[in-house]
Protein backbone atom coordinates (compact mmCIF):
# COMPACT_ATOMS: atom_id res chain seq x y z
CA UNK A 1 0.00 0.00 0.00
CA UNK A 2 3.12 2.15 0.32
CA UNK A 3 3.42 2.12 -3.25
CA UNK A 4 5.01 4.80 -4.09
CA UNK A 5 7.05 6.10 -7.43
CA UNK A 6 9.28 9.04 -7.71
CA UNK A 7 12.37 10.45 -7.66
CA UNK A 8 12.19 13.90 -5.71
CA UNK A 9 12.14 13.83 -2.25
CA UNK A 10 9.53 16.38 -3.10
CA UNK A 11 7.44 14.05 -4.51
CA UNK A 12 7.66 11.69 -1.58
CA UNK A 13 6.57 13.87 1.07
CA UNK A 14 3.65 15.21 -0.96
CA UNK A 15 2.56 11.34 -1.85
CA UNK A 16 2.97 10.80 1.93
CA UNK A 17 1.17 13.82 2.97
CA UNK A 18 -1.45 12.92 0.42
CA UNK A 19 -1.52 9.13 2.20
CA UNK A 20 -1.18 10.38 5.71
CA UNK A 21 -3.73 13.09 5.90
CA UNK A 22 -6.28 11.50 4.37
CA UNK A 23 -9.16 14.50 4.78
CA UNK A 24 -6.97 16.45 5.24
CA UNK A 25 -5.37 17.59 1.69
CA UNK A 26 -2.59 19.66 1.00
CA UNK A 27 -3.60 23.66 -0.19
CA UNK A 28 -1.11 23.60 -2.87
CA UNK A 29 -1.99 19.99 -4.61
CA UNK A 30 -6.55 21.27 -4.71
CA UNK A 31 -4.63 24.49 -6.13
CA UNK A 32 -2.72 22.77 -8.58
CA UNK A 33 -5.50 20.50 -9.49
CA UNK A 34 -8.36 23.77 -9.70
CA UNK A 35 -5.59 25.70 -12.33
CA UNK A 36 -5.35 22.44 -14.46
CA UNK A 37 -9.53 22.40 -14.25
CA UNK A 38 -9.33 26.07 -15.60
CA UNK A 39 -6.79 24.86 -18.24
CA UNK A 40 -8.76 22.08 -19.42
CA UNK A 41 -12.19 24.18 -20.22
CA UNK A 42 -10.63 27.50 -20.94
CA UNK A 43 -10.72 27.04 -25.10
CA UNK A 44 -14.07 24.67 -24.60
CA UNK A 45 -15.66 27.30 -22.56
CA UNK A 46 -14.44 29.72 -25.07
CA UNK A 47 -15.91 28.24 -27.89
CA UNK A 48 -19.19 27.77 -26.42
CA UNK A 49 -19.45 31.32 -25.70
CA UNK A 50 -18.40 32.35 -29.24
CA UNK A 51 -20.65 29.52 -30.92
CA UNK A 52 -23.61 28.99 -29.16
CA UNK A 53 -24.48 31.61 -26.21
CA UNK A 54 -23.42 34.72 -28.54
CA UNK A 55 -25.39 33.57 -31.25
CA UNK A 56 -27.63 32.78 -29.47
CA UNK A 57 -28.07 36.27 -27.65
CA UNK A 58 -27.59 37.63 -31.11
CA UNK A 59 -30.64 35.73 -32.66
CA UNK A 60 -32.66 37.46 -30.09
CA UNK A 61 -31.14 41.09 -31.42
CA UNK A 62 -31.52 40.03 -34.94
CA UNK A 63 -35.50 38.94 -33.98
CA UNK A 64 -36.30 42.19 -32.88
CA UNK A 65 -34.88 44.23 -35.96
CA UNK A 66 -35.97 44.79 -39.20
CA UNK A 67 -33.13 43.24 -40.76
CA UNK A 68 -33.06 41.80 -44.96
CA UNK A 69 -29.69 41.83 -45.81
CA UNK A 70 -30.36 44.10 -49.08
CA UNK A 71 -30.44 46.98 -46.63
CA UNK A 72 -28.33 48.68 -44.97
CA UNK A 73 -30.27 50.25 -41.98
CA UNK A 74 -31.41 47.21 -39.62
CA UNK A 75 -33.58 49.35 -37.26
CA UNK A 76 -34.72 48.43 -34.04
CA UNK A 77 -38.29 47.45 -34.20
CA UNK A 78 -39.60 45.40 -31.11
CA UNK A 79 -41.54 42.66 -31.36
CA UNK A 80 -43.16 43.88 -34.76
CA UNK A 81 -41.61 41.27 -36.59
CA UNK A 82 -43.23 38.64 -34.11
CA UNK A 83 -46.87 40.69 -34.97
CA UNK A 84 -46.13 40.14 -39.06
CA UNK A 85 -45.44 36.34 -38.48
CA UNK A 86 -48.72 35.63 -36.65
CA UNK A 87 -50.56 37.37 -39.11
CA UNK A 88 -48.51 35.78 -41.95
CA UNK A 89 -50.37 32.81 -43.49
CA UNK A 90 -47.91 30.64 -44.32
CA UNK A 91 -46.78 30.83 -40.82
CA UNK A 92 -49.82 29.94 -39.70
CA UNK A 93 -50.24 27.02 -41.72
CA UNK A 94 -46.44 25.90 -41.03
CA UNK A 95 -47.25 26.00 -37.20
CA UNK A 96 -50.60 23.97 -37.96
CA UNK A 97 -48.81 21.84 -39.72
CA UNK A 98 -45.74 21.07 -37.26
CA UNK A 99 -48.34 20.46 -34.60
CA UNK A 100 -49.82 18.14 -36.52
CA UNK A 101 -46.41 16.28 -37.43
CA UNK A 102 -46.22 16.03 -33.79
CA UNK A 103 -49.71 15.31 -32.40
CA UNK A 104 -50.32 12.37 -35.28
CA UNK A 105 -46.70 11.69 -35.41
CA UNK A 106 -45.25 10.63 -31.67
CA UNK A 107 -47.99 8.78 -30.54
CA UNK A 108 -47.47 6.59 -33.76
CA UNK A 109 -43.85 6.32 -33.31
CA UNK A 110 -44.46 5.48 -29.93
CA UNK A 111 -47.08 2.66 -30.60
CA UNK A 112 -45.64 1.30 -33.67
CA UNK A 113 -42.08 1.32 -31.66
CA UNK A 114 -43.17 -0.43 -28.38
CA UNK A 115 -45.60 -3.07 -30.09
CA UNK A 116 -42.07 -3.84 -32.29
CA UNK A 117 -40.50 -3.80 -29.14
CA UNK A 118 -42.66 -6.04 -27.41
CA UNK A 119 -42.73 -8.41 -30.30
CA UNK A 120 -38.96 -8.41 -30.16
CA UNK A 121 -38.67 -9.32 -26.46
CA UNK A 122 -41.19 -12.43 -27.33
CA UNK A 123 -38.77 -14.02 -29.84
CA UNK A 124 -35.96 -16.16 -28.66
CA UNK A 125 -34.38 -16.83 -32.07
CA UNK A 126 -33.49 -14.45 -34.69
CA UNK A 127 -33.35 -11.57 -32.30
CA UNK A 128 -30.54 -10.33 -33.96
CA UNK A 129 -31.68 -10.48 -37.78
CA UNK A 130 -34.92 -8.34 -36.97
CA UNK A 131 -33.15 -6.21 -34.88
CA UNK A 132 -30.77 -5.18 -37.71
CA UNK A 133 -33.63 -4.74 -40.40
CA UNK A 134 -35.58 -2.34 -38.04
CA UNK A 135 -32.65 -0.20 -37.67
CA UNK A 136 -30.92 0.21 -41.07
CA UNK A 137 -33.55 2.93 -42.24
CA UNK A 138 -32.34 4.64 -38.83
CA UNK A 139 -28.85 4.86 -40.06
CA UNK A 140 -29.33 5.61 -43.57
CA UNK A 141 -28.80 9.28 -45.19
CA UNK A 142 -32.40 11.03 -44.33
CA UNK A 143 -31.64 12.62 -48.20
CA UNK A 144 -31.88 9.63 -49.62
CA UNK A 145 -34.29 8.01 -48.04
CA UNK A 146 -36.60 11.31 -48.47
CA UNK A 147 -35.85 10.90 -52.18
CA UNK A 148 -36.61 7.31 -52.64
CA UNK A 149 -39.74 8.24 -50.78
CA UNK A 150 -40.87 10.74 -53.33
CA UNK A 151 -39.68 8.41 -56.06
CA UNK A 152 -42.13 5.61 -54.66
CA UNK A 153 -45.45 8.20 -53.95
CA UNK A 154 -45.52 9.11 -57.42
CA UNK A 155 -48.53 10.17 -58.26
CA UNK A 156 -47.56 8.58 -61.84
CA UNK A 157 -45.33 5.98 -61.96
CA UNK A 158 -44.70 5.43 -58.37
CA UNK A 159 -44.38 1.95 -56.75
CA UNK A 160 -47.02 2.79 -54.33
CA UNK A 161 -49.93 3.32 -56.56
CA UNK A 162 -48.24 0.73 -59.09
CA UNK A 163 -49.22 -2.07 -55.77
CA UNK A 164 -52.42 -0.24 -54.81
CA UNK A 165 -53.64 -0.89 -58.33
CA UNK A 166 -52.71 -3.82 -58.30
CA UNK A 167 -54.35 -4.84 -55.45
CA UNK A 168 -57.51 -3.45 -56.76
CA UNK A 169 -57.56 0.11 -55.25
CA UNK A 170 -57.65 3.41 -56.75
CA UNK A 171 -54.12 5.11 -57.19
CA UNK A 172 -53.96 8.20 -55.38
CA UNK A 173 -52.67 11.32 -55.49
CA UNK A 174 -49.71 11.31 -52.61
CA UNK A 175 -47.65 14.47 -53.17
CA UNK A 176 -50.46 16.18 -55.46
CA UNK A 177 -53.08 16.34 -52.32
CA UNK A 178 -53.36 19.20 -49.85
CA UNK A 179 -54.58 16.56 -47.46
CA UNK A 180 -52.35 13.12 -48.20
CA UNK A 181 -48.75 15.13 -49.00
CA UNK A 182 -48.35 15.68 -44.87
CA UNK A 183 -48.96 11.98 -44.48
CA UNK A 184 -46.42 11.14 -47.05
CA UNK A 185 -43.85 13.35 -45.13
CA UNK A 186 -44.76 11.81 -41.92
CA UNK A 187 -44.73 8.13 -43.03
CA UNK A 188 -41.23 8.61 -44.01
CA UNK A 189 -40.21 10.05 -40.30
CA UNK A 190 -42.16 7.54 -39.09
CA UNK A 191 -40.71 4.52 -41.18
CA UNK A 192 -36.87 6.21 -40.70
CA UNK A 193 -37.18 6.66 -36.58
CA UNK A 194 -38.84 3.83 -35.67
CA UNK A 195 -35.31 1.84 -35.41
CA UNK A 196 -33.71 4.04 -33.06
CA UNK A 197 -37.07 4.27 -30.38
CA UNK A 198 -37.79 0.76 -30.33
CA UNK A 199 -33.92 -0.42 -29.60
CA UNK A 200 -34.03 1.92 -26.73
CA UNK A 201 -37.42 0.51 -25.49
CA UNK A 202 -36.25 -3.28 -25.60
CA UNK A 203 -33.15 -2.14 -23.56
CA UNK A 204 -35.31 -0.75 -20.93
CA UNK A 205 -37.84 -3.67 -20.98
CA UNK A 206 -35.10 -5.93 -20.73
CA UNK A 207 -34.56 -4.21 -17.11
CA UNK A 208 -37.65 -5.19 -15.88
CA UNK A 209 -37.24 -8.38 -13.74
CA UNK A 210 -38.33 -11.19 -14.86
CA UNK A 211 -39.84 -12.45 -11.50
CA UNK A 212 -42.62 -9.67 -11.50
CA UNK A 213 -44.17 -11.16 -14.43
CA UNK A 214 -43.64 -14.91 -12.28
CA UNK A 215 -45.31 -13.23 -9.32
CA UNK A 216 -48.08 -12.16 -11.21
CA UNK A 217 -48.08 -14.91 -13.20
CA UNK A 218 -49.20 -16.97 -10.30
CA UNK A 219 -51.45 -14.47 -9.10
CA UNK A 220 -53.65 -15.66 -11.90
CA UNK A 221 -53.08 -12.49 -13.75
CA UNK A 222 -53.92 -12.59 -17.41
CA UNK A 223 -51.44 -10.78 -19.81
CA UNK A 224 -53.07 -7.45 -20.50
CA UNK A 225 -53.04 -7.05 -17.08
CA UNK A 226 -49.64 -8.11 -16.56
CA UNK A 227 -48.93 -5.76 -19.10
CA UNK A 228 -51.20 -2.70 -17.62
CA UNK A 229 -49.74 -3.22 -14.26
CA UNK A 230 -46.08 -4.67 -14.79
CA UNK A 231 -44.59 -3.52 -18.00
CA UNK A 232 -46.27 0.20 -18.54
CA UNK A 233 -45.49 1.48 -15.49
CA UNK A 234 -42.17 0.01 -15.06
CA UNK A 235 -41.33 1.07 -18.53
CA UNK A 236 -42.48 4.66 -17.90
CA UNK A 237 -39.18 6.76 -17.31
CA UNK A 238 -38.31 4.81 -21.08
CA UNK A 239 -41.44 5.85 -22.40
CA UNK A 240 -41.17 9.35 -21.51
CA UNK A 241 -37.99 9.84 -22.80
CA UNK A 242 -38.80 8.51 -26.09
CA UNK A 243 -41.61 10.81 -26.40
CA UNK A 244 -39.55 13.99 -25.52
CA UNK A 245 -36.68 12.97 -27.89
CA UNK A 246 -39.53 12.70 -30.41
CA UNK A 247 -41.47 15.20 -30.06
CA UNK A 248 -38.50 17.33 -30.27
CA UNK A 249 -36.98 15.98 -33.33
CA UNK A 250 -40.73 16.33 -35.30
CA UNK A 251 -40.89 19.78 -34.37
CA UNK A 252 -37.45 20.41 -36.40
CA UNK A 253 -38.25 18.47 -39.24
CA UNK A 254 -36.76 19.82 -42.23
CA UNK A 255 -34.64 17.76 -44.25
CA UNK A 256 -37.36 15.36 -44.86
CA UNK A 257 -40.25 18.28 -46.26
CA UNK A 258 -37.29 19.81 -48.07
CA UNK A 259 -36.24 16.84 -49.88
CA UNK A 260 -39.62 15.03 -50.06
CA UNK A 261 -41.78 18.02 -51.14
CA UNK A 262 -39.39 20.13 -53.23
CA UNK A 263 -35.26 19.76 -53.32
CA UNK A 264 -34.23 23.01 -55.16
CA UNK A 265 -37.36 23.24 -57.41
CA UNK A 266 -38.42 26.35 -55.33
CA UNK A 267 -41.77 24.89 -53.89
CA UNK A 268 -40.97 22.77 -51.03
CA UNK A 269 -43.79 22.54 -48.26
CA UNK A 270 -46.43 20.23 -50.98
CA UNK A 271 -49.11 21.95 -52.51
CA UNK A 272 -50.53 25.11 -51.10
CA UNK A 273 -48.26 24.22 -48.34
CA UNK A 274 -49.86 21.44 -46.82
CA UNK A 275 -46.66 19.82 -45.72
CA UNK A 276 -44.58 23.13 -45.17
CA UNK A 277 -43.10 22.89 -40.88
CA UNK A 278 -41.69 26.05 -39.17
CA UNK A 279 -37.88 25.01 -39.86
CA UNK A 280 -38.77 25.06 -43.56
CA UNK A 281 -40.26 28.34 -43.56
CA UNK A 282 -37.34 29.87 -41.82
CA UNK A 283 -35.47 28.61 -44.15
CA UNK A 284 -37.79 30.40 -47.29
CA UNK A 285 -37.57 33.67 -44.61
CA UNK A 286 -33.78 33.55 -44.58
CA UNK A 287 -32.83 32.04 -47.51
CA UNK A 288 -35.15 32.76 -50.18
CA UNK A 289 -36.51 36.26 -49.03
CA UNK A 290 -33.27 36.88 -47.12
CA UNK A 291 -35.33 38.65 -44.63
CA UNK A 292 -33.21 37.80 -41.38
CA UNK A 293 -35.58 39.71 -38.94
CA UNK A 294 -38.71 37.75 -39.48
CA UNK A 295 -36.38 34.58 -39.99
CA UNK A 296 -34.86 34.82 -36.38
CA UNK A 297 -38.29 35.87 -35.10
CA UNK A 298 -39.60 32.63 -35.93
CA UNK A 299 -36.67 30.30 -34.42
CA UNK A 300 -37.13 32.57 -31.18
CA UNK A 301 -40.95 31.10 -31.50
CA UNK A 302 -39.95 27.85 -32.28
CA UNK A 303 -37.42 27.90 -29.30
CA UNK A 304 -40.13 28.62 -27.24
CA UNK A 305 -42.35 26.35 -28.73
CA UNK A 306 -39.77 23.26 -27.91
CA UNK A 307 -39.09 24.33 -24.74
CA UNK A 308 -43.06 24.80 -22.96
CA UNK A 309 -43.69 21.35 -24.76
CA UNK A 310 -40.34 19.81 -23.30
CA UNK A 311 -41.73 21.27 -19.65
CA UNK A 312 -45.42 19.76 -20.20
CA UNK A 313 -44.20 16.82 -21.40
CA UNK A 314 -42.11 16.05 -18.22
CA UNK A 315 -44.60 17.32 -16.27
CA UNK A 316 -47.58 15.39 -17.04
CA UNK A 317 -45.95 11.75 -18.45
CA UNK A 318 -43.71 10.95 -15.59
CA UNK A 319 -45.36 8.84 -13.41
CA UNK A 320 -44.94 7.68 -9.96
CA UNK A 321 -43.70 4.27 -9.76
CA UNK A 322 -45.76 2.54 -6.73
CA UNK B 1 -50.26 -24.90 -23.93
CA UNK B 2 -47.81 -25.81 -26.85
CA UNK B 3 -50.67 -25.09 -29.24
CA UNK B 4 -51.36 -21.44 -28.03
CA UNK B 5 -47.77 -20.93 -28.13
CA UNK B 6 -46.91 -22.06 -31.29
CA UNK B 7 -49.91 -19.44 -33.00
CA UNK B 8 -48.50 -17.08 -30.68
CA UNK B 9 -44.81 -17.28 -31.96
CA UNK B 10 -46.13 -17.76 -35.63
CA UNK B 11 -47.89 -14.25 -35.29
CA UNK B 12 -45.25 -12.77 -33.70
CA UNK B 13 -42.19 -14.22 -35.84
CA UNK B 14 -44.99 -13.01 -39.03
CA UNK B 15 -45.41 -9.98 -37.90
CA UNK B 16 -41.59 -9.26 -37.43
CA UNK B 17 -41.03 -10.05 -40.93
CA UNK B 18 -43.52 -8.28 -42.31
CA UNK B 19 -42.05 -4.98 -40.30
CA UNK B 20 -38.71 -6.38 -41.53
CA UNK B 21 -39.71 -6.26 -44.98
CA UNK B 22 -41.47 -3.18 -45.10
CA UNK B 23 -38.36 -1.58 -43.54
CA UNK B 24 -36.06 -2.88 -46.35
CA UNK B 25 -38.19 -3.15 -49.43
CA UNK B 26 -37.54 1.14 -50.13
CA UNK B 27 -34.04 0.09 -50.36
CA UNK B 28 -34.43 -3.19 -52.61
CA UNK B 29 -36.82 -0.54 -54.38
CA UNK B 30 -34.26 2.16 -54.80
CA UNK B 31 -31.09 -0.34 -55.72
CA UNK B 32 -33.30 -1.98 -58.36
CA UNK B 33 -34.53 1.38 -60.37
CA UNK B 34 -31.00 2.22 -60.01
CA UNK B 35 -29.78 -0.98 -62.06
CA UNK B 36 -32.77 -0.46 -64.99
CA UNK B 37 -32.96 1.61 -67.70
CA UNK B 38 -35.47 3.84 -69.43
CA UNK B 39 -39.22 2.83 -69.13
CA UNK B 40 -38.27 -0.74 -67.36
CA UNK B 41 -38.08 1.56 -63.88
CA UNK B 42 -41.84 1.85 -63.89
CA UNK B 43 -41.96 -2.12 -64.35
CA UNK B 44 -43.17 -4.01 -61.06
CA UNK B 45 -40.75 -5.89 -60.59
CA UNK B 46 -37.48 -5.61 -58.48
CA UNK B 47 -35.32 -7.63 -60.85
CA UNK B 48 -34.35 -5.30 -63.67
CA UNK B 49 -35.24 -6.39 -67.08
CA UNK B 50 -31.38 -6.11 -68.16
CA UNK B 51 -28.85 -5.56 -65.18
CA UNK B 52 -27.32 -2.05 -66.25
CA UNK B 53 -24.49 -0.14 -64.48
CA UNK B 54 -24.96 2.54 -67.15
CA UNK B 55 -26.04 4.06 -64.89
CA UNK B 56 -23.83 4.38 -62.35
CA UNK B 57 -21.64 5.44 -64.92
CA UNK B 58 -23.23 8.54 -66.16
CA UNK B 59 -23.65 9.91 -62.69
CA UNK B 60 -20.20 9.53 -61.85
CA UNK B 61 -19.19 11.30 -65.19
CA UNK B 62 -21.27 13.89 -64.65
CA UNK B 63 -21.52 15.11 -61.16
CA UNK B 64 -18.98 14.91 -58.21
CA UNK B 65 -20.04 12.45 -55.75
CA UNK B 66 -16.30 11.43 -55.28
CA UNK B 67 -15.59 15.02 -53.79
CA UNK B 68 -18.62 15.28 -51.49
CA UNK B 69 -17.98 11.41 -50.04
CA UNK B 70 -14.59 12.97 -49.44
CA UNK B 71 -15.65 16.42 -48.24
CA UNK B 72 -18.08 14.32 -46.05
CA UNK B 73 -15.73 11.99 -44.99
CA UNK B 74 -12.93 14.95 -43.82
CA UNK B 75 -15.47 16.83 -41.94
CA UNK B 76 -17.16 14.02 -39.99
CA UNK B 77 -13.70 12.51 -38.96
CA UNK B 78 -12.16 15.70 -37.89
CA UNK B 79 -15.53 16.63 -35.80
CA UNK B 80 -15.81 12.89 -33.85
CA UNK B 81 -11.76 13.42 -33.09
CA UNK B 82 -12.33 16.80 -31.54
CA UNK B 83 -15.78 15.64 -29.89
CA UNK B 84 -14.19 12.53 -28.24
CA UNK B 85 -11.11 14.90 -27.18
CA UNK B 86 -12.79 17.34 -25.79
CA UNK B 87 -16.05 16.30 -24.70
CA UNK B 88 -14.08 13.69 -22.45
CA UNK B 89 -11.86 16.15 -21.44
CA UNK B 90 -14.19 18.23 -19.83
CA UNK B 91 -16.69 16.11 -18.90
CA UNK B 92 -13.93 14.49 -16.75
CA UNK B 93 -12.82 18.32 -15.48
CA UNK B 94 -16.49 18.35 -13.92
CA UNK B 95 -17.05 15.12 -12.68
CA UNK B 96 -13.43 14.25 -11.52
CA UNK B 97 -11.90 18.10 -10.05
CA UNK B 98 -13.32 20.90 -8.29
CA UNK B 99 -12.82 24.73 -8.83
CA UNK B 100 -14.34 27.61 -7.98
CA UNK B 101 -17.05 28.74 -10.00
CA UNK B 102 -18.05 25.34 -11.40
CA UNK B 103 -21.80 25.65 -10.87
CA UNK B 104 -22.72 28.22 -12.55
CA UNK B 105 -20.59 27.20 -15.79
CA UNK B 106 -22.03 23.97 -15.47
CA UNK B 107 -25.54 25.58 -15.68
CA UNK B 108 -24.53 27.67 -18.75
CA UNK B 109 -23.20 24.87 -20.59
CA UNK B 110 -26.71 22.89 -19.36
CA UNK B 111 -28.55 26.19 -21.62
CA UNK B 112 -26.98 25.49 -24.33
CA UNK B 113 -28.73 22.08 -24.43
CA UNK B 114 -31.99 24.06 -24.71
CA UNK B 115 -31.18 26.47 -28.01
CA UNK B 116 -32.14 24.29 -31.04
CA UNK B 117 -29.79 24.88 -33.86
CA UNK B 118 -32.05 26.59 -35.76
CA UNK B 119 -31.71 29.53 -33.52
CA UNK B 120 -28.03 29.76 -34.39
CA UNK B 121 -27.91 29.27 -38.57
CA UNK B 122 -29.11 33.12 -39.10
CA UNK B 123 -26.37 34.10 -36.65
CA UNK B 124 -23.70 31.85 -37.56
CA UNK B 125 -24.43 32.56 -41.54
CA UNK B 126 -23.86 36.48 -40.55
CA UNK B 127 -20.77 35.02 -38.62
CA UNK B 128 -19.22 33.19 -41.40
CA UNK B 129 -19.72 35.60 -44.44
CA UNK B 130 -18.14 38.27 -42.10
CA UNK B 131 -15.12 36.32 -41.19
CA UNK B 132 -14.98 35.06 -45.03
CA UNK B 133 -15.36 31.22 -44.11
CA UNK B 134 -18.32 30.85 -46.29
CA UNK B 135 -17.75 27.74 -48.81
CA UNK B 136 -14.64 26.79 -46.63
CA UNK B 137 -14.22 23.49 -44.80
CA UNK B 138 -14.16 26.02 -41.08
CA UNK B 139 -17.73 26.92 -42.09
CA UNK B 140 -19.29 23.44 -42.28
CA UNK B 141 -16.56 21.96 -38.99
CA UNK B 142 -16.90 25.01 -36.74
CA UNK B 143 -20.95 23.86 -35.73
CA UNK B 144 -20.15 20.44 -34.46
CA UNK B 145 -16.37 20.67 -32.44
CA UNK B 146 -17.82 20.02 -29.43
CA UNK B 147 -21.34 19.55 -27.89
CA UNK B 148 -22.95 20.11 -24.32
CA UNK B 149 -24.54 16.69 -24.80
CA UNK B 150 -21.55 14.36 -25.26
CA UNK B 151 -20.23 16.58 -22.06
CA UNK B 152 -22.25 15.82 -19.97
CA UNK B 153 -22.58 11.97 -20.96
CA UNK B 154 -19.29 12.52 -20.26
CA UNK B 155 -19.40 13.39 -17.21
CA UNK B 156 -22.02 10.84 -16.16
CA UNK B 157 -19.61 8.16 -17.03
CA UNK B 158 -16.40 9.77 -15.66
CA UNK B 159 -18.22 10.49 -12.23
CA UNK B 160 -18.51 6.67 -11.25
CA UNK B 161 -14.49 5.87 -11.41
CA UNK B 162 -13.50 5.80 -8.07
CA UNK B 163 -11.37 8.86 -6.69
CA UNK B 164 -8.88 6.15 -5.26
CA UNK B 165 -7.77 5.19 -9.04
CA UNK B 166 -7.17 8.91 -9.80
CA UNK B 167 -5.09 9.40 -6.45
CA UNK B 168 -3.05 6.35 -7.26
CA UNK B 169 -1.87 8.02 -10.83
CA UNK B 170 -1.25 11.44 -8.95
CA UNK B 171 1.32 9.46 -6.45
CA UNK B 172 2.53 7.61 -9.49
CA UNK B 173 3.59 11.11 -10.89
CA UNK B 174 1.35 11.49 -13.40
CA UNK B 175 0.24 14.64 -14.25
CA UNK B 176 -3.33 16.27 -13.88
CA UNK B 177 -3.53 15.58 -18.03
CA UNK B 178 -1.74 12.53 -17.03
CA UNK B 179 -4.44 11.26 -14.76
CA UNK B 180 -7.29 12.28 -17.60
CA UNK B 181 -5.42 10.13 -20.25
CA UNK B 182 -4.25 7.20 -18.26
CA UNK B 183 -6.10 6.41 -16.29
CA UNK B 184 -9.60 7.56 -16.40
CA UNK B 185 -9.91 7.75 -20.13
CA UNK B 186 -9.37 3.75 -20.53
CA UNK B 187 -12.25 3.49 -18.31
CA UNK B 188 -14.86 4.58 -20.33
CA UNK B 189 -13.88 3.20 -23.70
CA UNK B 190 -18.05 1.90 -24.18
CA UNK B 191 -19.26 5.38 -23.93
CA UNK B 192 -16.43 7.25 -25.59
CA UNK B 193 -16.96 4.68 -28.61
CA UNK B 194 -20.57 5.15 -28.42
CA UNK B 195 -19.95 8.96 -28.44
CA UNK B 196 -17.94 8.59 -31.43
CA UNK B 197 -20.79 6.38 -33.07
CA UNK B 198 -23.42 8.90 -32.99
CA UNK B 199 -21.15 12.07 -33.79
CA UNK B 200 -19.91 10.42 -36.88
CA UNK B 201 -23.45 9.57 -37.81
CA UNK B 202 -25.62 12.78 -37.17
CA UNK B 203 -22.51 14.48 -38.36
CA UNK B 204 -22.59 12.57 -41.85
CA UNK B 205 -26.43 13.01 -42.01
CA UNK B 206 -26.48 16.84 -41.24
CA UNK B 207 -28.11 18.79 -44.22
CA UNK B 208 -29.71 22.10 -42.71
CA UNK B 209 -26.54 23.83 -41.80
CA UNK B 210 -24.32 22.20 -44.66
CA UNK B 211 -27.04 23.55 -47.06
CA UNK B 212 -26.98 26.84 -46.15
CA UNK B 213 -23.13 26.90 -45.15
CA UNK B 214 -22.18 26.38 -49.02
CA UNK B 215 -22.95 27.10 -52.22
CA UNK B 216 -20.03 25.89 -54.19
CA UNK B 217 -20.30 22.17 -55.95
CA UNK B 218 -16.70 21.29 -54.56
CA UNK B 219 -17.61 22.01 -51.48
CA UNK B 220 -20.65 20.25 -50.62
CA UNK B 221 -21.12 17.47 -48.47
CA UNK B 222 -22.72 14.15 -49.59
CA UNK B 223 -26.26 15.20 -48.13
CA UNK B 224 -26.08 18.56 -49.75
CA UNK B 225 -24.82 17.06 -53.34
CA UNK B 226 -27.12 14.16 -53.28
CA UNK B 227 -30.24 16.78 -52.56
CA UNK B 228 -28.87 19.47 -55.10
CA UNK B 229 -27.95 16.68 -58.14
CA UNK B 230 -31.39 15.10 -57.16
CA UNK B 231 -33.19 18.26 -57.91
CA UNK B 232 -31.26 19.22 -60.83
CA UNK B 233 -32.11 15.48 -62.42
CA UNK B 234 -35.61 16.57 -61.88
CA UNK B 235 -37.44 13.04 -63.76
CA UNK B 236 -34.70 11.40 -64.39
CA UNK B 237 -35.45 8.72 -61.22
CA UNK B 238 -33.01 6.16 -62.37
CA UNK B 239 -30.03 8.47 -61.92
CA UNK B 240 -31.72 10.11 -59.13
CA UNK B 241 -31.59 6.33 -57.69
CA UNK B 242 -28.22 5.59 -58.18
CA UNK B 243 -27.54 8.72 -56.64
CA UNK B 244 -29.20 7.96 -53.45
CA UNK B 245 -28.13 4.01 -54.00
CA UNK B 246 -24.43 6.12 -53.63
CA UNK B 247 -25.09 7.80 -50.97
CA UNK B 248 -26.48 5.16 -48.69
CA UNK B 249 -24.31 2.07 -49.54
CA UNK B 250 -21.24 2.76 -47.92
CA UNK B 251 -22.32 3.31 -44.53
CA UNK B 252 -24.84 0.71 -44.48
CA UNK B 253 -21.28 -1.52 -45.01
CA UNK B 254 -20.07 0.59 -42.24
CA UNK B 255 -23.45 -0.26 -40.15
CA UNK B 256 -23.33 -4.22 -40.17
CA UNK B 257 -19.35 -3.92 -39.75
CA UNK B 258 -20.15 -2.08 -36.32
CA UNK B 259 -23.82 -2.96 -35.72
CA UNK B 260 -22.88 -4.60 -32.16
CA UNK B 261 -21.16 -1.47 -31.14
CA UNK B 262 -24.25 0.93 -32.45
CA UNK B 263 -26.83 -1.12 -30.77
CA UNK B 264 -24.59 -1.43 -27.51
CA UNK B 265 -24.04 2.75 -27.69
CA UNK B 266 -27.65 3.26 -27.79
CA UNK B 267 -28.59 1.60 -25.20
CA UNK B 268 -25.75 3.27 -23.24
CA UNK B 269 -26.73 6.51 -23.92
CA UNK B 270 -30.64 5.65 -24.13
CA UNK B 271 -31.56 3.96 -21.45
CA UNK B 272 -30.00 6.53 -18.69
CA UNK B 273 -33.42 7.62 -18.60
Amino acid sequence: MEYVKGEKAGKKEKAADMKSHKGKRSYSVERKKQTWAYIFIAIPLLYFMVFRIFPTLYSFNISMRKWDLLSQNKPFVGFDNFKTLFGNEVFRIAMLNTLEYVLVGVPIILALSLSIALLLNSITRGTGLYRMLIFIPYVTSTVAVSWVWRWMFMKQGGVINSILILLGFASQPFLDSTTQSLYVVMANIVWQSIGFYTIILVAGLKQIPGSYYEAAGIDGASAWVKFRRITIPLLNPTIVYVAIISTINTLQVFTQVYNITGGNTGNAGGPLNSSTSIVLHIYNLAFRNYNMGLASAATVLLFIIILIITIIQMKVLTKEIE
Amino acid sequence: MNKKNIIKNITSYGLLTAIGLIMVFPFLWMVSTSLKTGTDIYNLSLIPEKVNLSNYVRVFTTSNFGKWFLNSLVIATITVISVLFVDSLVGYTFAKLKFKGKKPIFIILLSTLMVPTEMLIIPWFLMINKFGWFNSYLSLLFPGLSTAFGIFMMRQFFMSIPEDLLDAGRIDGLSEFGVFWHVALPLVKPALSALGIFTFLGNWNAFLWPVIAVDNPEMYTLPVGLSLFSGEMYNQWDLIMTGATIATVPVLIVFFIFQKKIIEGIHLTGVKG
